[in-house]
């Protein structure tokens, strides 16, 4: 019984891609199976792959709520960090990428070469990323906020996982990264300590901030943790177009980014209203961070914090909605 | 390792502890003169790391044209996710009525009421935990696992139960995958297969396959010898000997094949989410991500239910009477739970309904917050305590000491204990190790793993000898050691990491939790095999219970206690490896950024090569307690 | 060595069975006639089954007794190969067993041979009915034929009522009931014991032996019995082969084995029989005396001595030993008296007369 059954599945699977070979994305979940939608009559199913970092979940929620309550999608948010993602455009696995930040590799792979994804707009927010400090630290050590002088001050940031050299606080080992190659470059005294998680960063930040430890991390705007707490930022050598493109090379800052949206090519081309409602999906840094911080800090799910700030700026989200 | 019969000249008697003592002076003596030379530094350039990074960079560009992959690998793939569609396709159909039906008459026809209202209880918490469809997208994915593992474990199992020739090539394959961690599977697996279901459904078939094997050839090697040769006497074709004789004789102990099959899919399931297979998986690493415990408790708990109500099940299904038939009665009720499911699932909602689900995120993530602010200065105390007494020491020592003279050490240790073969296999592992480019991370990882069988086997003999000598203490204690070996490994790592946040301790915790019940059960078990007229013999000339202890039990015991410490060794490697994702760094970190980031995905696969090495140099270091009935005498200088 | 007419059930001849991955060499060379223990220590070899030949005729129950590891149930085995014979011919029914086809085999062994086993060998998870019809079934003989025929054997082998029972919800005595039954099912022309009875308890095995020799009565099938049991061995068998070793060391009717052991090994192991109770009066008897009155009872000379003392008793006279009419001797009181009494060790032994027909094998 179970091997005909199995044999009439493999028959099946090579009748559906003829004779020519498989390729990946024949393969995957690419005909969604009936979800267990809110009706039977659903649009579809819309994957948003959800990245880790809540202003990524502000967005996708949001976004996620209009889908399923405004143009009756199905939603599914699968946990796949960033480059996954990418892959997931390959396999049928994702559809939507919700907040892009940068990688011009990966869009030169998928987006050109490939040709499984397509960009699908800004999200009106602006990122950018840098090393971060407390601001009373910087107020007592004026110049530290000059990368040339962190070697100086390595001891403070000692700890016991960094040895003899400062600790710079690193997050989620899927993040946007330069740190190694900033430190080895700029010849900096300090060693890259992984925390983990978005949420490690924002921990040792608010004791740094309470108890005065003298800390050193990698942070990110927009976030709703800049009206939390006063931070700093260490300049580091200014950024100039091209001085990243290698990535062993860098020695400069981040630049400031273009958050954007990317989707599969599957998806711009078969999503119908979904795609519409997702490129013209755009929205501030300040809404983004309002969602962020209910999720975060007020117990709020990433769908009550959705439904909280829609219903409070219908007149931006009505733009939104394909006609 | 009782005695070292040092058979010296007569007149010159040195005591027994001395060449040991002696070898262990030279081995100070090397470090204290080599400490810091032929260190081998990690490197994340390094060229085996690049040029597997550049394999898949390339195997990427070609997965649509290369021929292998196009006419063979993505087939592969394609079967299997066509596979998951269907059982996912089948069971979002049945909905939450049909499918509690269902599977509440199937456990209720292998065990009866009992069983039945567990799996109905046990579906219907995945919905109140408001988990639905994660849990039903990794139910289907545990379902092609479990199939796939059968449908090719079961004929290779009955191969090696029939033929000495196929069991004697199978075993060891079997015995390293079965060292294998979790992690070493993953990056290989995304290089064939891609992301995704698919690739995360094979991924949990190739680590669930090993009891698949080789409990079927344990089973069919068991089947009454008498029965089959009566079977051949009356004529019978080895086909017919075979499925009307072998296989039904084995099915009641392959029912146990299929749990554990099950078991270790549920394991594995979890962390294939790392390439992007869907179900709990994601909500618990996405809890990690977050530092939420609230997020992945629930999904922890779904799984723990899952293994539980799969467990019991299957288990109802081997330890059946025999030729008990189905009552009428449970019959009845099995048809009325699968026909009412069924008839509900048009009427009721496609969804499980949200006003009966439970949240209890917010709840959990405070409670954790209020233990980490006001157990702080105990958790801390701890974890500091451990870290600079007993990891940082050794960990400077490990890396800090020449790489020749930590191979020499090895080689001594495992020679002693295991043997020559075992030793050299040791070594070579660890040679490989060495030219791997994994040495420095390798090193650090032994230190977590060292520093956790340590405690693991302090606590495990705690435990085990006090339940051995108080039948009163194993009573209470069985139950608890019993439902901690059916959870997945996974959900260890919740209470760590609640306690002790992302640090290398978390790691050693989980390890700790997960490793100790195996080995208390096992010396347990040792000491309370030690023949009672032995211990009567020894109680008649007067023995107090400490030297019972001391002079018969434990020494008798002694092939059990150093299973024990293997077994232990074996699951805290795992443990410690997966603890990469919640700050023990090191190799299993390697394999998490390996998956995180391109451009190091060479050094994922690598680290995961590495901790294959690692596991298969620690078994074999430890393996004297399965080859050598006794200690034998041995000089090594 | 000659192989024997196609009148024999069974003829074995110049059979070898030697374990070990070396066995052929050591057949070949003189290591075969090493002892046992010898030729393991020396060769790694275990030779279980050592030049044995025989002869079964039809109809005839023939035992193999011996110690346990003395071959017998290898020997058994050998006789449809489900233990591959390193060397020597057999024949059953005429027909080169060691030549047969493995579909030519299983042909034998599924029409002509079966086989009971000392641990019965059911099929825990098949009802009675099914194990007995487990030969038809393998034939592929439909369903309702089979149970048909397998209804009528468990009536033969006195399991009535239990065919809907599980084998473990029997008795001993009567799951080897349904190894008997199984065996009978498929009509063979002989059937092999393998120490059918030893795991059973003795009153069990009693009523098992007495249903043996009814079945064999009934059905009169060619049966070799292996038995480690000496009075299994003398009750059942009209023939019986000694081995040790892997040889036979005698083979002859009981009588024959008690009256004149070939050897120290077989008179160790019948010096506790009860020898009135298998001699009979050929043993006893003796030339009439001159002058001895010849007009007493006349008893067949194939009467067990302990039968004639009823006869004894109840004349003064001396009892004529006849075969058919012919007068083969006299036996009077004291000869009986003093046989039973134990002083006398056989007039046989004394004339020699009777055993002089015993065939020695073996050492």
């Amino acid at each position: 019984m179970k091997i005909r059954l199995l044999a009439g599945l493999l028959a099946l699977g090579l009748a559906a891609v003829g004779c020519g070979g498989a390729t990946v994305d024949t393969a995957g979940s690419s005909s969604a199976p009936p979800q267990a939608g809110a009706s039977s009559a659903a649009a579809g199913t819309v994957k948003i792959a959800i990245n880790p970092w809540v202003g990524y979940e502000a967005s996708a929620n949001v976004v996620a709520y209009l889908l399923k309550n405004e143009l009756g999608y199905n939603v599914e948010m699968p946990e796949i960090k960033e480059q996954l993602s990418w892959e997931g455009f390959e396999t049928g696995d994702v559809d939507v990428i919700i907040e892009n930040w940068g990688h011009p590799d990966l869009k030169k792979q998928f987006i050109e070469e490939k040709k499984v994804a397509v960009e699908a707009g800004s999200t009106g927010n602006k990122g950018v990323i840098g090393w971060y400090i407390p601001k009373w630290m910087a107020d007592e050590h004026p110049d530290i906020t000059d990368s040339k002088n962190l070697n100086k001050y390595a001891d403070l940031f000692k700890t016991s996982e960094s040895g003899d050299k400062g600790q710079l606080l690193f997050g989620d080992p899927s993040y946007v990264s330069n740190e190694e190659a900033l430190i080895k470059n700029l010849k900096l005294n300090y060693k890259v300590v992984v925390g983990g998680s978005e949420a490690a960063l924002i921990k040792s930040a608010q004791q740094a901030q309470e108890q005065k430890k003298p800390l050193l991390f990698y942070f990110w705007d927009p976030h709703w943790l800049f009206s939390d707490i006063e931070l700093a930022r260490v300049n580091l050598p200014a950024y100039t177009p091209g001085c990243d493109a290698d990535p062993k090379k860098v020695a400069c800052d981040y630049p400031e980014m273009d958050l954007d949206k990317i989707v599969s090519k599957k998806f711009a081309d078969t999503g119908g209203k979904a795609y519409e409602l997702v490129k013209n999906f755009s929205w501030t840094n300040e809404d983004q961070n309002a969602v962020s911080d209910d999720m975060t800090n007020n117990g709020m799910t990433g769908e009550q914090a959705a439904k909280k700030w829609l219903d409070a700026n219908t007149a931006k989200w009505q733009a939104w909605i394909p006609k | 390792m009782s005695t070292t019969a040092v058979s010296t000249p007569a007149g010159l008697r040195l005591p027994k502890w001395a060449a040991p003592a002696g070898v262990a002076a030279l081995f100070v003596v090397a470090y204290l003169v080599f400490r810091g030379t032929g260190t081998l530094p990690h490197d994340k350039e390094a060229p085996q790391f690049l040029a597997v990074t550049d394999l898949r960079e390339w195997i990427d560009d070609h997965r649509n044209d290369n021929p292998l992959f196009l006419y063979f690998l993505n087939y592969i793939r394609l079967f299997v996710g066509s596979l998951y569609d269907l059982f996912q396709t089948v069971m979002y159909a049945l909905g939450w009525p049909g499918l509690i039906g269902v599977m509440g008459a199937l456990a209720w026809l292998a065990g009866g009421w009992r069983t039945g209202t567990l799996a109905i209880a046990g579906v219907s918490a995945f919905g109140v935990l408001g988990l639905w469809q994660s849990s039903v997208d990794t139910l289907a994915l545990v379902g092609v696992a479990v199939l796939l593992s059968l449908a090719i474990g079961i004929p290779l199992g009955v191969w090696a139960g029939l033929s000495d020739r196929a069991r004697r090539a199978i075993t060891p394959v079997l015995d390293v995958m079965q060292i294998m961690p979790t992690f070493a599977y993953l990056a290989p697996l995304a290089l064939f297969f891609h992301i995704g279901a698919p690739a995360g459904a094979i991924a949990t078939m190739i680590y669930s396959i090993p009891p698949a094997i080789r409990i079927t050839a344990l089973a069919i090697s068991q089947v009454s010898p008498t029965a089959v040769e009566a079977s051949a006497s009356l004529g019978a074709t080895r086909w017919q000997t075979l499925f009307k004789v072998h296989l039904p004789l084995a099915r009641p102990t392959m029912a146990l094949a299929v749990n554990q099959t099950i078991m270790m899919a549920l394991s594995m399931v979890v962390i294939a989410n790392l390439i992007a297979a869907p179900g709990l998986g994601g909500e618990i690493l996405g809890g990690l991500s977050r530092a939420q415990v609230g997020i992945m408790l629930p999904a922890g708990v779904a799984i723990v239910i899952m293994a539980v109500v799969l467990d019991r099940t299957l288990t109802a299904v081997a330890h059946k009477e025999p030729h008990a038939r189905i009552g009428r009665g449970d019959l009845a009720v099995a048809g009325v739970l699968a026909v009412a499911g069924l008839a509900l699932i048009p009427v009721l909602p496609r969804t499980w309904p949200e006003n009966l689900t439970v949240n209890f995120v917010a709840q959990v993530n405070d409670a954790v917050h209020w233990a980490e602010s006001n157990w702080y200065a105990v958790t801390t105390f701890i974890k500091d305590l451990v870290s600079h007494s007993l990891l940082n020491p050794l960990q400077a020592l490990l890396t800090s000491a020449p790489w020749w003279l930590v191979a020499l050490a090895v080689l001594t240790v495992a020679w002693r204990v295991s043997g020559v073969r075992p030793a050299l296999t040791a070594l070579g592992c660890l040679l490989a190790i060495a030219l791997l480019g994994t040495w420095e991370h390798a090193m650090q990882t032994m230190t977590t793993v060292a520093v956790a069988v340590l405690v693991t086997l302090l606590i495990g003999l705690l435990l085990g000898v006090a339940a051995a000598r108080s039948p009163r203490f194993s009573a209470v204690q069985r139950p608890i050691l019993d439902a901690a070996q059916t959870m997945p490994a996974f959900v260890y790592l919740l209470p760590a990491l609640a306690l002790f946040g992302t640090t290398r301790f978390t790691a050693i915790f989980a390890s700790i939790i997960y490793a100790v019940p195996p080995v208390v059960r096992l010396v347990e078990d040792g000491i309370k095999a030690v023949p009672g007229t032995v211990v009567e013999a020894a109680t008649a000339a007067g023995s107090t219970r400490g030297q019972l202890l001391w002079k018969v039990q434990l020494p008798m015991a002694r092939r059990a206690i150093l299973l024990a410490a293997n077994q232990g060794i074996v699951m805290t490697l795992a443990m410690v490896v997966v603890g990469g994702l919640v700050g023990a760094g090191a190799l299993g970190y390697d394999v998490v950024v390996g998956f995180s980031q391109r451009t190091d995905f060479g050094l994922g696969l690598v680290a995961g090569i590495a901790t294959v090495l690692l596991g298969v140099m620690l078994d074999r270091i430890t393996q004297g307690a399965d080859r050598r009935p006794s200690p034998r005498k041995r000089k090594f200088i | 060595m000659g192989v024997s007419p196609d009148s024999a059930a069974i003829a074995v001849a110049g059979l070898w069975k030697i374990f070990g991955s070396r066995a052929r060499k050591v057949l070949d060379s003189d290591d075969r006639l090493l002892d046992p223990a010898a030729l393991r220590e020396k060769t790694g070899c275990t030779a279980a089954v050592r030049d044995v030949s025989f002869e079964v005729r039809p109809g005839e129950v023939f035992v193999v007794m011996g110690l346990s590891g003395s071959g017998k149930s290898t020997l058994v085995r050998c006789l449809t190969r489900l233990v591959e014979p390193t060397a020597g011919e057999i024949r059953i029914g005429g027909e080169d067993i060691g030549a047969a086809s493995p579909t030519r085999l299983r042909e034998i062994r599924r029409h002509r041979v079966s086989m009971v086993f000392q641990h019965f060998g059911l099929l825990p998870h098949r009802k009675v009915i099914d194990n007995v019809a487990y030969g038809l079934e393998i034939q592929g003989v439909a369903r309702t034929p089979r149970h048909a025929r397998a209804a009528e054997i468990l009536s033969l082998v006195g399991l009535d009522g239990y065919a809907e029972a599980y084998p473990d919800q029997l008795s001993g005595g009567m799951q080897q009931r349904v190894g008997l039954g199984r065996a009978l099912a498929v009509e063979p022309q002989v059937m092999l014991f393998d120490e059918p009875f030893s795991a059973l308890d003795p009153l069990i095995r009693r009523d098992m032996q007495a249903e043996v020799i009814r079945l064999h009565r009934e059905v009169g099938k060619t049966m070799v019995f292996i038995t480690h049991d000496l009075s299994e061995a003398l009750k059942l068998g009209e023939r019986i082969a000694i081995m040790r070793a892997g040889a036979i060391v005698q083979l002859g009717t009981a009588e024959e084995l008690v009256g004149a052991p070939a050897d120290d090994y077989v008179a160790d192991f019948v010096r506790d029989v009860p020898r009135s109770n298998v001699l009979t009066l050929r043993w006893l008897c003796r030339d009439p005396e001159p002058g001895e009155p010849l007009d007493g009872p006349a008893l067949p000379v194939t009467t067990i001595i302990k039968d004639a003392v009823g006869a004894a008793s109840a004349s003064s006279r001396p009892i004529r030993v006849v075969a058919g009419d012919e007068l083969v001797g006299v036996v009077d009181r004291v000869d009986l008296l003093s046989f039973l009494s134990g002083a006398d060790t056989g007039a046989g032994a004394r004339n020699g007369t009777a055993l002089t027909r015993a065939p020695r094998a073996g050492t």
